[in-house]
């Protein structure tokens, strides 16, 4: 029971690493991405890959998928960040990254096509993914808060205007891009050393929705808050299995649910904080009724 | 300071300006007035770097004017845009800071922001209100406050005026000449041809893409076609 929880919270955790990657990108620069799933698979099989027929070290695997992951991030960010894509247009071709790379993994040699890469070396563990969560919310969290952080938001807010206060916008989106599509990757090199099997079905564009779902019901424009949906959404499914079928009807009626209630997302742009928290108990008792503050 | 000689700026198959040549000189009011359709915002973006222009020079204290937007502020350009295009989810205060990105003097900035509340007293009392709750005409005040916090040389303001009540308008037009006194040259592009010409040193008529009239603002007030077909006095 207890490693079947430590399982789920392994799980939440590196949907995390991957879902606040993709608030920076998605909830501060505007742009919607359909295909990190590709960036995760990316950083799984580079480091699967790495360990699993050279016998690299564990580390240096997981580097060299964020690295590749990343390189990639560049490389599909340039020809379409450079014709300034409009908002719809970016994600119809990231929705073709995304399957364009799913299709090359079902057909390389090295990935060993839709078998998979079966058996690699078990090396994720709790601890580790608690570490690289919270380096990459202190990472993201201190990114927003920069000056590329607010340039992101001007750019969210009104890109034309942005580029008037002398914003590049290319450079803005490219630099979010780059840091999710290296977030994805190390979730993804995390995820190949957890559950030791992978194989190119596991990276459909459902995870792509599943990480942007995750974002805007969170909110865009918070790190805190896609944090806490993509917990929710690893773990909602996990409590109701059994239920078996009717937990996915469950999951879809909680996505229409946030998006009819509460349309900014369940945090808004608002974070969690520990001034937040204080606040929140200390107006309690005069009758004031807090709430996360920013 | 600022010479544009036969610029040409299409938007695919329409041509947006044609052969367009006019000089701006440093610490003069210039006044650009049309009606809609004339390409008085399509010139104020082309010289701000957000449009390419087809053929045509544009130089700017004797160097060419560089093509990114993002460069042409740092050259001391800034364009406060028509229908202003506020954060409107960013405070006044953001707003303003926003407008200083490119600055990196914390104590300018400051100082600045101190002036911008002694130029548009109304906005001390919004600071830490949204942009996008404020009136037509505080907006306005936000708008080229936030131009004016990147210390242009050039403020290029776009239709300060639109959808203003007269009393606002006032009260813009007689900030611009406060900014003027202060050292900035303004090019400002109306359709409120009026008190636009009556405030400006010089002035340029846009028509169908072309430049019909030059003249100091004196002068365009008082000639007979302007006032025919701008002024709509007649005779």
């Amino acid at each position: 029971m207890l490693e079947y929880v430590s399982g789920i919270i392994t799980f939440s955790l590196i949907y995390v690493i991957a879902t606040v990657g993709l608030a920076v990108f998605t909830g501060f620069t505007g742009l919607f991405s359909l295909g990190h799933a590709a960036f995760f698979a990316i950083g799984a099989y580079t480091a699967g890959i790495l360990t699993y027929f050279y016998d690299v070290n564990f580390w240096a695997a997981l580097a060299a998928g964020v690295a590749v992951s990343s390189l990639v991030g560049v490389l599909i960010g340039y020809p379409t960040l450079r014709a300034k894509l409009r908002s719809d247009y970016f994600a119809i071709a990231t929705l073709g990254f995304g399957e364009a790379v799913r299709v090359l993994l079902e057909n390389l040699d090295i990935t060993q096509g839709a078998r998979g890469l079966p058996g690699i070396a078990s090396e994720t563990t709790l601890p580790i993914v608690i570490v690289f969560t919270v380096l990459v919310l202190w990472v993201a969290r201190n990114f927003v808060h920069s000056r590329y952080g607010r340039a992101a938001i001007a750019v969210r807010e009104d890109f034309v205007a942005a580029e008037m206060m002398g914003i590049n916008l290319f450079q803005v989106r490219m630099r979010s891009l780059v840091f999710s599509a290296g977030c994805a990757g190390l979730a993804g090199g995390l995820f190949a050393h957890y559950v030791s099997f992978i194989q190119p079905g596991m990276f459909t564009a459902a995870l792509s929705t599943q990480l942007t779902a995750s974002v805007v019901a969170g909110g865009m424009g918070s790190i805190t808050g896609p944090t806490v949906a993509a917990v929710l959404f690893v773990a909602v499914p996990e409590a109701l299995r059994m239920a078996s079928m009717w937990r996915l009807v469950a999951y879809g009626f909680l996505l229409v649910a946030i998006m009819v209630f509460r349309p900014q997302g369940l945090f808004g742009f608002r974070e969690i904080s520990w001034q937040s928290c204080v606040r929140c108990f200390r107006k309690k008792p005069a009758a004031a009724g807090g709430g996360a503050g920013q | 300071m600022l010479e544009v000689s036969n610029l040409n700026v299409k938007y695919g198959q329409i041509h947006a300006l044609r052969d367009v040549s006019l000089s701006v000189q440093p610490g003069r009011i210039v006044a650009v007035i049309g009606a809609n359709g004339a390409g008085k915002s399509t010139l104020m973006m082309t010289l701000a770097g957000l449009l390419a222009p087809a053929s045509g020079k544009i130089t700017y204290d004797g160097k060419p004017l560089p093509a990114k937007a993002y460069d042409v502020l740092g050259e001391g350009i800034c364009l406060v845009p028509e229908r202003r295009r506020l954060y409107a989810n960013l405070t006044v205060r953001e707003n303003l800071l926003m407008g200083a990105f490119l600055r990196n003097d914390k104590d300018g900035v400051q100082a600045d922001l101190e002036k911008m509340y002694t130029l548009f007293p109304i906005l001390r009392e919004r600071l830490k209100q949204y942009a996008g709750t404020l009136s037509g005409g505080e907006q306005q005040m936000v708008a080229i406050a936030r131009g004016l916090m990147s210390r242009p040389k050039l403020l290029l303001l776009d239709e300060p005026s639109l959808g203003l009540a007269p009393l606002l308008v006032e009260s813009v037009f007689r900030t611009v000449r406060e900014i003027k006194a202060q050292g900035t040259t303004i090019l400002l592009a109306e359709q409120n041809a009026f008190q636009a010409l009556e405030m400006a040193d010089d002035a340029f008529v846009l028509e169908t893409g072309r430049v019909l009239l030059t003249g100091t603002g004196s002068d365009l007030i008082a000639d007979p076609l302007v006032r025919k077909a701008y002024l709509g006095i007649k005779g």
